[in-house]
């Protein structure tokens, strides 16, 4: 396959930043999109250009730490699949392919493609954890959990914190991210002593980190490698309402 | 958004049963709408029902614009380089047009109320005839009336379809299942609130009302 390649370049968090072409050729179907920029880089070593930088880390769908918007879409065409296991067969011979980094201003550019989402850590750190010590795993049968809330937990933990829904969502809101991990604990008997400060926290870091307010436009979970369902906003807000009703800040932890 | 939004869509359900009052007749319609300025009467005087409505009404408007002007800004806020490559929609339609339709929306309202409530556009005007009004207003020869009429009204049903859903969803909507639900119920009620509004004006288009 040949292709032409238009990346954002930008030296650092200063620059302006600008999109530039590149021609890949002899591009194999069976690449990832990370092997075809690992090949493109190739090329630009040998050229003795800057390569372009861009993060990555499992490649296998994991960890989160890839994020490409790629013709517009976050982790590109295929739903539920990160930027790393995205074939190029996904493609055809001769497309023109834009690639950006996530656009939000609670995520600045550091480099090329690369941004900086520590704005996710303040949310979790502002109540995405349990402050009871757990020790070992305990026997999985001691504490009984309802199927549908062990299944809906489990579902939200899948959120790898990539930041797609961030930079799908036309708000720039990290709402889907936020409640995914907030309904990971609520649903489950040892997130209940700090469920409600937890829900006003979490909203609160995520507001103050910039990201903007979710409208239930609905164009997060499409871009969701993890396919996290939209109503797991909706479990957030019933929370933050209930937190809200009863005044949270009665249960010690944050 | 969400419970400004809900005033306001009871009040859009009680405005169009008091339209379709035009079917059973120039009397009973001008009659109807004499006792909406006269409801309350012998414990409040005269209009004050009415107007204590209007001002019901009006802090629903400005706060639903006020909430949504913050919401705009934060977004804009949280965005401040565009995408080059601009994303197509993955997401509903109703949902990317609410706040240029929510715009729409409004110049129409301002239309609606200089025509019908003050008369000052309308072609008769007279505020004891509202049927005479109505009749003079759709008439045939005026279609380009009729015509934004129709489409305020079609943006008023895009602005239900995604607003009552996520009126449920803000208030606590949780489950998939309540998903679908919620989303149904948006969709035929706004397909039928856009039914009982457009009748009316297609009535006296078609000489059903004269
Ligand atoms: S909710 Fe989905 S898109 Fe958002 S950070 Fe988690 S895995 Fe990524
Ligand atoms: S590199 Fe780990 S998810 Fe893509």
């Amino acid at each position: 396959m040949n292709l032409t390649l238009r990346i954002w370049r930008q030296k650092g968090p200063e620059d302006k930043g600008r999109m530039v072409t590149y021609p890949v050729d002899d591009v194999s179907p069976d690449m990832s999109f990370l092997e075809m920029l690992d090949v493109l880089n190739e090329r630009l070593i040998l050229a003795g250009e800057d390569p372009v930088a861009f993060d990555h880390d499992c490649r296998e769908g994991i960890c989160g730490m890839c994020g490409l918007m790629i013709n517009g879409d976050a982790h590109g065409p295929q739903r539920g699949t990160t930027a790393c296991q995205l074939h190029m067969r996904q493609f055809t011979d001769g497309e023109t392919i834009d690639i950006e980094p996530w656009r939000a201003s609670a995520f600045p550019v550091v480099k090329d493609l690369v941004v900086n989402r520590s704005a996710f850590d303040k949310i979790i750190a502002a109540g995405g954890y349990i402050t009871a010590p757990t020790g070992s795993a305990p026997e999985a049968h001691s504490t009984p959990v309802a199927k549908a809330n062990a299944d809906a937990a489990f579902e939200s933990a899948a959120c790898i914190g990539c930041g797609a829904c961030v930079a799908a969502c036309p708000n720039g809101s990290g709402m889907l991210f936020t409640a995914a991990k907030l309904t990971q604990l609520s649903l489950l008997p040892q997130g209940q002593p700090e469920r409600y400060t937890r829900v006003i926290g979490m909203v609160d870091a995520h507001d103050e980190a910039g990201f903007g307010g979710c409208t239930n436009a609905g164009e997060c979970t499409p871009a969701c490698p993890k396919g996290i369902p939209l109503n797991t906003i909706g479990r957030l807000n019933r929370d933050y309402l209930a937190a809200t009703a009863k005044g949270a800040g009665n249960t010690p932890g944050s | 958004m969400a419970v400004t939004g809900i005033l306001l869509a009871l009040f859009l359900i009680a405005h169009m049963l008091g339209n379709l009052k035009v079917f059973t007749g120039e009397t009973s319609f001008d009659h109807y709408a004499h006792w909406l300025r006269d409801i309350g009467k012998p414990l409040l005087p005269g209009v004050w029902f009415l107007w204590i409505l209007r001002a019901v009404l009006v802090v629903a408007v400005v706060a639903h614009i006020v909430s949504a002007t913050v919401l705009a800004r934060r977004a804009r806020a949280a965005r401040p380089v565009r995408y080059a490559h601009r994303k197509k929609i993955n997401g509903s339609y109703a949902a990317r047009t609410m706040r240029w339709g929510g715009v729409i929306i409004l110049l129409f309202v301002i239309y609606h109320l200089l025509d019908l409530t003050t008369g000052t556009l309308n072609p008769v005007g007279n505020e004891s005839k509202p049927y005479g009004n109505v009749v003079a207003d759709f008439a045939p020869e005026r279609w380009y009336v009729t015509l934004f009429y129709t489409l305020a009204i079609v943006t008023v049903g895009f602005h239900l379809r995604h607003g009552a859903f996520s009126a449920f969803r803000s208030l606590g909507q949780q489950t998939p299942r309540g998903e679908r639900t919620a989303r149904t119920a948006a969709l035929i009620f706004a397909v039928l609130l856009c039914a009982g509004y457009l009748v009316v004006p297609f009535a006296v288009l078609t000489g059903l009302v004269s």
